[in-house]
């Protein structure tokens, strides 16, 4: 019954799969030979620790396909293609087995009663959702979704499989009469379908045979087309997610210490793990379609970020593997200026929204770092970002206002904040320069301020020894200012006396967080002030005297949600207060960035701009019935949603409010100004 | 080409101004010195000049204020050679003194080129490129945007800006000083790793020199100007403004 | 040395400039009070004409040289030279110009002589010449007490009203030895790069709507365009804005720019550096608009307004607007 018994012409049948097979091996083993020696030009990463681990992520986000689950709608087709792609895995080797061995009489899973019943409905089920993904790709056309001859052809090929399938067991069916032969539901209907064709019952065998052999050689066809197309992520995003990166997402990785020049704009000076990403990328868009900048019209593209790495990759790589370390100047050229334009990597708000969709959990973000790294090191500085940045050196602020003048918000208030440095305290209250130095935030610093005081908390600042903490200016890859004003805050911590930290701002919250090895460890805890008031009010320290009777919503900031995971303290805070919180269509992981992270606020728009997030965010909060506040908790979204207010025209409409600003409503704090 | 710039420290403005209760000087207490703006055009200009043609370009100042950092940056920024120059005196030089102390280093044939910023903020006795190209008879040009080495390096063509956008195109016979306005392109920027790479690895040469002689001007007194006084405040928020601004507008009859 | 004062004249395409007339009207006054001479110089080719109008001076040296036609520092130094030698006038009164600059320093230098430079004020007191002048940007002013000998003075145009020194008559021609041959010029002028033809001449504007740096970005600047359309003025800006690329350069107001003297200037998020400040501190009226209640620009405006000119903008244009349809509706 194994067609490769058979001879075709003078051969026999196996040996002439034996060719193909041996053929379609080669191809396949040299291309992925090839592309591993691709990866090795990269720099060397330990991605091999705590291996419970990282098999654990492989089950999450592998075989659990938990990010493609984000987006149902093709999430579901494509798990079913994914399952349906082991089980053929299994099914088909066992066919390519029988075929070249067929002497062997090795048993199929065409013949196990359990087994063959679930196989010919995962065809089915494959072919299911093929349909819908193709209709999806082809018809829908979601942006981000390239409408390529690769993607055609590798949908083809799967239909082709699942089509060839399903009639070898039709054609087996019809050509054997096997008295209690295995059942298999769609094989069988579709023998009955065929049954009344008398001509195909009479060669229902060679049909049999010919479809055994078009299956097998697509199979073969497709095994050494693989590792060129970009269903390369098959074999690829296992290796992707396993060796994907451990460490919290709010730390990013500090430049080697043996690397002679910062950052990174050719292929050698990328880690192996980074140039893994142009393979295990699917091109499936899902990082595009999250991206705030993308959305409205930035050049900026994560998905183009990884294709143009693999472009580069695929293009200059074979001949650096040829020539051992071609000096830089001469051969391959930088991708920056090249694949890639400045405009491109200043875009982006590091929100973090590629990388959380990502299924093969590609990190976007340390790629765009590392090239705007390459740019500071270059002197290639957005304009705008050089007045912050020099500002930032020279004053430790961005506003470029003297640092003496960090603490006269306090003027304000009717008592003095207890100084840190002079005398110790539980809390220290770093406040981040947006809320000490901007006009409009200063009302709401002293409220917080009042409030806390009201409710006792040991807490006291730094005053004028305070520098930008260095969080934004780390990811517009100016290393050697982030280390700058790290070793300067980390000085001040050491001659502060207090337990524990906290901020308003979510930037400084990530950065001391996760990236000052020496705050949040044991000694001290790093707090977002969302937490504190939450423990306030849980202890009592605040009380709620007057529930607010508003209908609000609340914006989740990139670096307190998506980095760092704080999505409940705030709504506790705000449930507290009495107020009916009405969520936003994108909340939690799914925020949208207000536009303004990244070193974006100390820049200008890129490209032809025509709207901000942010505009789209207050939208989205104007569109929840009755919402009057939108709630924020971070300053950079309170100064950019209020802008964002006047240029939509939807001031009347809808107010930003701090969170500091309701919590002092409901509290009944009196202001002694 | 051999080019020499020359850099000064003045008052960095946003730290703020006070008078000392003498009324006869700045109140150095408050005062952070930050190097003065042209002249970092003038180092830029430099520095462009260095990469189309090749030679040296070295950078002086007085040692006063953050000069030491700003020299370690010029060298980061590609200066060949960086001098900080001590007179022994505590207070800061008025221009004609500190002409003297560098047309004293730099006289001699040793530069082709002077270049300075043609105005600091703290000017009070002439600007320093003049008073160098004076002493030490070279010519002079300034308000230059723009320099271009000739082909023959024993001249350059500069744009010396005029009133009303227009500008001369002069041709300057070398050695000479150049009052710099504007370099050809903004001040270049160091990112911080190099500038702490510098700075652990950079000489800054140190030179002592004789107290110039010094005929101080008789300065009477130092004042701030009252602030706001002339101007009639409207007061009110934005909408009563508006307002109030139209009918003073239409009582001037200055509405169509 | 003399109590005389000497002027030095600046003149562009056959006119004098404002800031001669500036010079000579105030030089007179100290003349007066030193019970001396005003002599002033003209330097140029075929100048002979612009002595006409200067008869506030009682002598003038006019020296009328080919080698003069363009300014080039060698030989106005060297002929200036050879006139002080001769005068040796108590005060030499020069514009801080893109030509004072040159000569203050080099003579200075040279000749020995002291110098001041960014002159806002002058006057006699009991005998004694006191200048008085702008430093750090125009937020410190400087008295100083000029020395008992030959000074040269740099004076900010715009300091001085220039009526007092426009005298149409022709004053005593005086004679000064000069070498036949000027030394060699080592700065030779080439050629004058004009400003790209622009579509408005701002000086002859009657309303102004100034921007500066408050403006924040270039699509604010349509903000400005609407109020100037509904007062029929033009907008025009101060450097930095100008240096963004957000205007032409013919719309600057400046050291380096325009002098203009509208009826009308609204003076939006400038903050009046001196540079600005000097191209239109004359106009008959202004207005600023700034968010920071210590800008300079509030000493020389009439009216002010400590408010955020993007928010007051859109508010002005419409009450604007408005008074316009009550007007013709009436």
């Amino acid at each position: 019954m194994i067609p490769t018994t058979a001879k075709l012409g003078f051969i026999p049948g196996w040996a002439v799969l034996w060719l193909f097979f041996l053929a379609a091996v080669g191809i396949f083993a040299r291309r992925v030979v090839f592309l591993i020696r691709l990866l090795k030009l990269g720099r060397a990463e330990n991605r091999f620790d705590n291996i419970p681990e990282r098999l654990k992520r492989v089950l999450i986000y592998v075989f659990g396909q938990r990010r493609l689950l984000d987006e149902p709608l093709v999430g579901i087709p494509h798990v079913l293609i994914f399952y349906g792609f082991l089980v053929f895995l299994m099914s088909t080797s066992g066919m390519l087995l029988q075929g070249l061995f067929p002497f062997l009489h090795l048993p199929g899973m065409e013949s196990n009663r359990y087994l063959a019943p679930v196989v010919d409905v995962f065809a089915l089920l494959v072919l299911a959702g093929l349909a819908v993904s193709s209709f999806r790709r082809f018809v829908l056309r979601p942006a981000g979704l390239q409408l390529t001859w690769d993607a055609t052809l590798v949908n083809i090929l799967i239909a082709s499989l699942m089509l060839t399938f399903l009639l070898v067991e039709a054609f087996r069916r019809m050509s054997s009469s096997l008295a209690g032969g295995v059942w298999v539901p769609v094989g069988n209907w579709l023998a009955g379908l065929m049954g009344s064709s008398a001509v195909l019952r009479a060669n229902a065998a060679l049909f049999h045979s010919l479809f055994w052999w078009a299956h097998v050689l697509i199979v073969l066809f497709f095994l050494a087309y693989l590792p060129s197309s970009k269903h390369l992520h098959l074999l690829a995003a296992p290796f992707s997610a396993f060796f994907s990166r451990l460490e919290p997402t709010g730390r990013l990785a500090a430049p080697m210490d043996q690397q002679v020049r910062l950052g990174a704009e050719r292929l050698e000076e990328f880690t192996w793990r980074q140039l893994l990403s142009a393979f295990a990328c699917a091109e499936c868009g899902r990082c595009e379609r999250a991206c705030p900048s993308r959305q409205v019209g930035e050049p900026c593209s994560p998905r183009q970020l990884v294709h143009n790495l693999k472009e580069q990759l695929l293009r200059y790589g074979p001949d650096l593997l040829g020539h051992a370390r071609v000096a830089a100047d001469g051969g391959e050229p930088t991708m920056i200026g090249g694949l890639i334009s400045a405009g491109e990597l200043w875009g982006c708000t590091t929100c973090l929204s590629c990388s959380e969709r990502c299924p093969v959990l590609n990190e976007h973000m340390s790629i765009m770092v590392d090239l705007r790294r390459r740019l500071v090191e270059r002197g290639e500085v957005d304009k705008h970002l050089e007045e912050a940045l020099r500002n930032l050196a020279r004053y430790g602020n961005s506003f470029g206002q003297s640092e003496r003048k960090r603490a006269v918000w306090t003027q304000a208030l009717d008592f003095k904040p207890k100084d840190a440095r002079k005398e110790p305290v539980e809390w220290l209250w770093y406040l981040g320069e947006y809320a000490c130095y901007h006009p409009a935030l200063q009302h709401i610093t002293q409220s917080l301020a009042r409030l806390l005081h009201a409710a006792g908390t040991n807490f006291g600042i730094v005053y004028e020894a305070e520098r930008n903490s260095g969080n934004d200016i780390r990811r517009v890859g100016e290393e050697g200012l982030f280390e700058l004003l790290r070793e300067k805050n980390m000085a001040t911590f050491k001659k502060a006396q207090f337990n524990n930290l906290f901020t308003t701002d979510p930037h400084v919250y990530n950065t001391f967080k996760n990236e000052y090895p020496d705050l949040n460890h044991g000694q001290h805890s790093v707090y977002h002030y969302s937490e504190l008031i939450r423990d306030l009010l849980q202890h009592g320290q605040l009380k709620v005297t007057r529930s607010l009777p508003y209908r609000v919503t609340y914006h989740d900031p990139c670096y307190l949600g998506r980095y760092n995971g704080v999505y409940d303290a705030p709504r506790t805070v705000l449930r507290a207060l009495g107020v009916d919180l009405k969520e936003m269509p994108r909340s939690r992981r799914n925020s949208l960035c207000c536009g303004g992270g990244g070193g974006r606020v100390w820049m200008e728009e890129i490209g032809e701009v025509h709207a901000r997030p942010s505009e789209s965010r207050v939208r989205e909060a104007a569109a929840l019935e009755g919402v009057q506040f939108l709630v924020v908790a971070c300053p950079k979204d309170y100064v950019m949603f209020t802008d964002a207010l006047k240029t939509t025209g939807l001031e009347a409409r809808l107010a930003v409010k701090d969170l500091t600003e309701l919590v002092a409503e409901a509290a009944s704090v009196v202001s002694t100004t | 080409m051999n080019i020499a710039v020359l850099a000064k420290q003045v008052p960095d403005l946003v730290e703020g101004l006070e008078i000392d209760p003498n009324g006869k000087a700045l109140d150095v207490n408050y005062l952070r010195y930050i190097l003065s703006e042209s002249d970092d055009h003038a180092l830029e200009q430099a520095l462009l000049l260095k990469e189309k043609v090749g030679g040296r370009v070295e950078v002086f100042a007085l040692n006063q204020g953050e000069a030491r950092d700003s020299l370690v940056a010029a060298i980061a920024k590609g200066a060949d050679r960086a001098v900080l120059v001590d007179a022994g005196l505590d207070s800061p030089l008025n221009n004609h003194a500190a002409a003297q102390i560098f047309a004293g280093l730099l006289g001699g044939g040793l530069f082709d080129l002077i270049l300075t910023g043609v105005r600091a903020i703290d000017d009070l006795d002439g600007s320093l490129g003049g008073l160098v190209a004076g002493s030490l008879d070279l010519p002079y040009a300034a308000l230059i945007r723009k320099a271009e080495a000739d082909g023959d390096g024993k001249t350059v063509i500069v744009q010396k800006e005029y009133p009303g956008g227009y500008a001369a195109e002069l041709v300057v016979r070398l050695p000479a000083v150049l009052g710099i306005q504007a370099a050809e392109q903004p001040p270049r920027y160091v990112p911080i790793s190099r500038l702490r790479q510098v700075m652990k690895t950079a000489t800054v040469e140190e030179v002592s020199v004789a107290p110039p002689s010094q005929q101080p001007l008789d300065v009477t007194r130092l004042f701030k100007p009252e602030e706001g006084a002339g101007a009639v405040m409207i007061s009110g928020d934005a909408q009563e403004a508006a307002r109030q601004i139209t009918s003073l507008l239409s009582e001037r009859r200055l509405l169509r | 040395m003399r109590n005389d004062i000497l002027v030095f004249a600046e003149h562009f395409r056959g006119t004098l400039n404002d800031i001669t007339y500036e010079l000579l009207g105030k030089g007179r006054e100290l003349a007066q009070s030193l019970d001396s001479r005003l002599l002033v110089t003209v330097f140029g080719h075929e100048v002979g004409g612009l002595v006409e109008k200067l008869g506030v001076a009682d002598q003038v040296c006019l020296v009328d040289r080919p080698e003069l036609k363009e300014f080039a520092s060698d030989s106005t130094k060297a002929v200036l030279e050879a006139i002080l030698e001769d005068v040796q006038p108590r005060l030499v009164l020069l514009g801080s110009t893109s030509i004072g600059l040159e000569l203050l320093g080099l003579i200075s230098a040279r000749k020995g002589v002291p110098c001041l430079d960014n002159c806002t004020r002058l006057e006699s007191r009991d005998g004694q010449l006191v200048a008085t002048c702008q430093i750090y940007g125009g937020k410190v002013f400087v008295e100083v007490a000029l020395p008992e000998a030959t000074t040269l003075v740099a004076v900010v145009p715009g300091s001085f009203p220039k009526e007092p020194g426009e005298v149409a008559t022709k004053p005593e021609l005086r004679n000064i030895a000069l070498p036949a041959m000027l030394p060699e010029a080592r700065t030779t002028f080439r050629k004058l790069l004009e400003p790209p033809p622009g579509d408005v001449d701002i000086t002859k504007a009657p309303i102004l709507v100034g921007v500066g740096r408050g403006i924040q970005n270039a699509d604010n600047m349509s903000l400005a365009e609407e109020l100037a359309a509904a007062l029929s003025g033009v907008v025009c800006a101060s450097r930095p804005v100008i240096d963004q690329g957000w205007l032409p350069l013919t719309r600057q107001v400046g050291k380096s720019g325009m002098t203009v003297k509208p009826k009308l200037y609204l003076a939006f998020g400038i903050s009046g550096a001196p540079e600005h400040l000097e191209g239109m501190k004359q106009s008959e009226l202004i207005v600023a608009v700034n968010t920071d209640p210590n800008a300079p620009i509030f000493s020389v405006a009439h009216y002010g307004a400590v408010l955020d000119a993007l928010e007051l903008l859109p508010l002005l244009t419409e009450e604007v607007s408005n008074q316009a349809t009550k007007k013709a509706s009436t």
